[in-house]
């Protein structure tokens, strides 16, 4: 028997089979290494492709047995993998241009990684080639806090970022749930929002300029230091872009001062609706709240799992509502805010008390992604945007959406931006199930289109929603986009098959039943 | 639970103790554990990262990969500090899932002669018997005090040994003299509350005899009458964690009916990383009909001193301890048992004690059991990093609850020429309540 790539469960012509039988499987069934490709058809050894990338970084800075590749298969999205050839860790700019260069030169597929957390797909070496794994390249290099900017390598760990201007009274604002481990280059790709983008927008309002290496190994400067960029807005279409149209080697990003003074409430309610009804009335007073999440239920209970800070298993749904800004002023917003909960019918409002409680609310918001494995062993994360408006009505189609499929599907989203994160839960060994979570998947974020919003609201296209693109643009605006792709990367060696429909005609299911079944 | 079908997915591993595949599903990959990882800090190769390990093992399990050489380096990379559990949401048990894959390789891997030979020796026929330690311990202490170790070190003699046993004669610490045997019950001092067991230990017993004299002290004081069964023998963390588990197993089940016999309240436990696993017995012997339902009730008796301490509201010392004293957190006993406040508490009660937290004191010191002489290099680089922080905080003593952190951490101070002491919480507790 031989495993083929991709078909991780080779079940059935493995019962009944143990002691010696199972090594011989094993060898059997061993992935035979796959060949050194490249677009061409021109072949290169890839020995040689690890000899000339050692020239360039150093033997330790090269991966390239089996073991160290498969680890780099998949991201934060698991439902496709695809293995990389080799691995580079470069440590700087020059480093970088000439592994482009070498790759550009023997037309071999490539791609930048940072802590490979993404939830699309957007670090995955779809025709394998190499990985320029950026984690190296994570040194500060300066800070200006007069004028209230930094210049960072893209390795940089989100998170250390603030912590390191933390003791100055200054912070980054964009705060993925992932920003514990995710870098600064890859939120700079896939223009990663937050909890907080309601009231201070995603990473592109945050980035000011970018040193980046283009596909041919060019290196340009968009944007720079100043707050107001001359001639056109580069940096604008480069944050985003999902790794397609160069690599960043620096960053120049907005530092903020923290909030003179924060208010996180907790408001606990008995239904969804109560609380998406709150969303609303809060923004229609004109309040916009630093943060506005929302958990529902299920993901409650996953949260209390990981936290255990008290939150009522019971509770239809939590609000988590954070102000911030001067301390005059807040005291009366708190107010309103709890009035109109209060209006909703909430069951009881929480003040975080201390800076202390404060963290762990958040902890358990940013780790509820995750928390969602104590639920289920897999799950499919979606990530529709809607008019706030339409919120209630939203999640009472998710809920039949739920029933029809007969699978659980908890809520934990940004209310306040109408950015959704259903969570589809499937168990990936069973097809069916599978096959179920996919078209629910499908159907969510069909409403989320018919209602007037939109397929992703932070965690990219990549290869998780690229066949959905035809929904949201017509054929003119995505020629319009691959034109754009063009200039920038006209050999499609950087990050191929991302972001655009892979095939016409050829519905998302189709491809995701050939991956997983 | 384990389904029918996840037992067939275990295509690269044998039948027994496999990692539960289940567990390994529970992780999804989100990678919120990877800069709280020491390796992949220092490294940044997602194989050395928990996600990435969680991967090869599923591999393996899904017969996509081989267990060889590649796979073994990095399990074996891996300190087992367990600081992934505390970082991960999921909820995975990464110790488990590691603890197993090492048993598989231990089985189904060949290492070479020698190695083998010293991995047999120490996990097979040295610490599953206590008499056999002592008499270790003994030849030892000859060995350094008879001028015979001077000698050998001047004699470039141990530039022919395996490169595992130099580092091992290097790192050797001077044995203190023995106390002897330990008795076999202490009264409490006063009235009587708790009847209370103590793991004597194998390390602790030769090395450390002043921590179980403080330990023995602190319990007594606070109402305690001690049990020190005699027949006890080593909790078999080493075994575990080296993937030797059919003998750990042996020294566990040795141990429940010991204690079980010796009819104690609480089992206390003065080391994290043996804590750690004595409270995991119930898993290690999950599959044993016999003796899955007493693991279970014996781990749930047992106790570190620190929270038994706490959890009795212990007696405030009285005695004045004018120093500044810095606590860091034992892996096994943060993370494996999530147990940090109770240590600082301990400390915080000593009058004249000032208390400054050490930066990343949640952090490996690189010891991990045998790992600073498996992996000097790794191991040294943690070692250089705690010393950073502990050199920023000046104190005069460091305060940390596990044997093999307290010689880690004594060894940096030695290398780096400071003067501070190095000593367990219930040491400086018993000074207090002179």
């Amino acid at each position: 028997m031989i495993v083929e790539e991709g078909d991780y469960f080779p079940k059935k012509a493995t019962e009944g089979l143990t002691g010696i039988h199972f090594k011989y499987i094993v060898v059997k069934g061993l992935r035979l290494s796959r060949e050194p490709k490249t677009k061409q058809g021109v072949f290169m050894d890839k020995k040689k492709w690890v000899t000339e990338l050692a020239k360039i970084v150093g033997v330790g800075n090269v991966l390239s047995a089996r073991e160290d590749l498969i680890v780099y298969e998949c991201d934060g999205h698991t439902i496709d993998k695809a293995p990389p050839d080799v691995v580079v860790f470069p440590t700087s700019t020059q480093q970088v241009v000439d592994i482009v260069k070498f790759a550009h030169r023997e037309k071999i597929p490539f791609i930048g990684r940072g802590a490979g957390t993404g939830l699309s797909g957007g670090a995955l070496p779809l025709q394998g080639g190499i990985i320029i794994e950026f984690c190296k390249m994570n040194r500060i290099l300066e800070i200006d806090y007069e004028n209230k900017r930094a210049v960072v390598e893209p390795g940089v760990v989100n998170l250390h970022l603030s912590e390191a201007l933390s003791e100055q009274g200054y912070y980054y604002v964009p705060d993925p749930s992932s920003q514990a481990s995710c870098t600064i280059g890859g939120n700079i790709a896939e223009n990663s929002g937050g909890p907080h983008t309601l009231k201070y927008g995603v990473t592109t309002n945050h980035v000011l300029g970018l040193e980046v290496v283009l596909p041919d190994g060019e290196v340009i400067q968009v944007g720079g230091k100043m707050e107001d960029p001359l001639g056109y807005d580069l940096t604008g279409i480069l944050v985003g872009s999902e790794g397609t149209f160069g690599l960043v080697t620096k960053a120049m990003v907005r530092i903020m001062r923290k909030p003179e003074a924060v208010k996180t409430l907790l408001g606990i309610f008995d239904t969804v609706d109560d609380a998406s009804s709150t969303v609303s009335g809060i923004i229609a007073r004109g309040i916009i709240p630093g943060a506005l999440e929302m958990m529902d239920n299920l993901v409650i209970q996953a949260v209390e799992a990981a936290t255990q800070i008290g939150y009522p298993l019971d509770a239809g749904a939590v609000l988590i509502i954070e102000l911030d800004g001067f301390k005059e002023g807040m005291e009366e917003l708190a107010d309103q805010i709890i009035q109109v909960c209060k209006e909703n019918r909430v069951r009881e409002v929480r003040v975080a008390r201390s800076e202390e409680e404060r963290a762990i609310i958040w902890k358990g918001r940013k780790g509820a992604f995750s928390a969602i494995g104590r639920l289920s062993p897999t799950y499919y994360t979606q990530d529709g945007v809607i008019p706030r408006t339409r919120l209630p009505e939203v999640l009472r189609k998710i809920a039949e959406i739920s029933q029809k499929y007969g699978l659980r599907i908890p809520n934990v989203f940004h209310a306040g931006d109408g950015n959704l994160h259903p969570l589809i839960l499937f168990d990936l060994r069973d097809k069916k199930q599978v096959e179920k979570a996919l078209e629910a998947g499908r159907e969510i974020l069909k409403v989320c289109v018919d209602v007037g919003g939109s397929i992703t609201g932070e965690h990219g296209i990549g290869i998780e929603k690229n066949n959905y693109m035809p929904w949201i643009f017509t054929p003119e605006d995505l020629e319009a986009m691959r034109r754009v792709k063009a200039v920038f990367n006209p050999d499609n060696l950087l990050n191929p098959g991302k972001v655009f429909p892979t095939s016409k005609g050829c519905s998302a299911e189709a491809k995701f039943y050939g991956k997983v079944a | 639970m384990e389904t029918a079908e996840s037992k067939v997915l275990n295509l690269g591993f044998d039948n027994i103790d496999p990692p539960n595949y289940d567990r390994i599903l529970g992780c999804i990959h989100c990678g919120l554990c990877l800069q709280k990882c020491p390796t992949y800090r220092e490294l940044g190769v997602e194989a050395d990262s928990p996600r990435g390990r969680i991967y090869l093992i599923k591999s393996v399990a899904d017969g996509i990969l081989s267990i060889n050489e590649k796979f073994v380096d990095h399990m074996y990379l891996c300190l087992d500090c367990r600081a992934c559990e505390t970082a991960c949401p999921s909820g995975v048990h990464f110790g488990e899932i590691m603890e197993a894959a090492r048993g598989q390789i231990e089985r189904n891997w060949k290492r070479p002669f020698l190695t083998r030979l010293i991995r047999d020796t120490v996990f097979k026929g040295i610490f599953p018997y206590p008499k056999r330690i002592k008499l270790l311990a003994s030849l030892l202490r000859f060995y350094q005090r008879s001028g015979l170790q001077s000698f050998v070190r001047r004699s470039g003699l141990l530039k022919i040994l395996p490169g595992d046993l130099e580092q091992m004669e290097q790192m050797l610490p001077p044995l203190p003299a023995s106390a002897g045997n330990l008795p076999e019950v202490v009264p409490a001092k006063g009235e009587k509350k708790y009847r209370v067991g103590l793991i004597s230990g194998c390390v602790m017993n030769e090395m450390f005899p002043f921590i179980h004299q403080a330990t023995l002290k602190v319990l007594t004081e606070n109402g305690c009458e001690v049990v020190i069964p005699k027949y006890q023998n080593c909790c078999g963390a080493l075994n575990i964690h080296g993937g030797v588990r059919e003998v750990a197993k042996k020294m566990a089940r040795n141990n429940i009916d010991v204690f079980e016999r010796a009819r104690v309240d609480f089992i206390i436990i003065n080391a994290a990383g043996c804590g750690s696993t004595l409270k995991e017995y119930g898993i290690l012997l999950e599959h044993d009909p016999n003796y899955a339902e007493k693991a279970k009730t014996f781990s749930r008796k047992v106790r570190d001193i620190s929270e038994f301490l706490v959890k009795i509201s212990f007696k405030k010392p009285t005695q004045e301890i004018r120093k500044r004293v810095t606590y860091d957190d034992p892996c096994h006993l943060i993370h494996g048992q999530k147990i940090s406040k109770q240590p600082r508490i301990i400390l915080e009660s000593i009058p004249g004690l000032e208390l400054v937290e050490l930066k990343e004191a949640d952090w490996c010191c690189g010891s991990a059991g045998i790992y600073n002489i498996t992996h000097p290099e790794m191991s040294m680089k943690l070692l250089e990093r705690k010393m950073a922080c502990i050199k920023a905080t000046q104190a005069d003593i460091i305060a940390t609850g596990n044997p093999g952190c307290i010689l880690q951490i004594r060894m940096g101070v030695q290398k780096h020429g400071m003067s501070a002491e190095v000593l367990h919480p219930v040491e400086l507790l018993a000074q207090a309540y002179e």
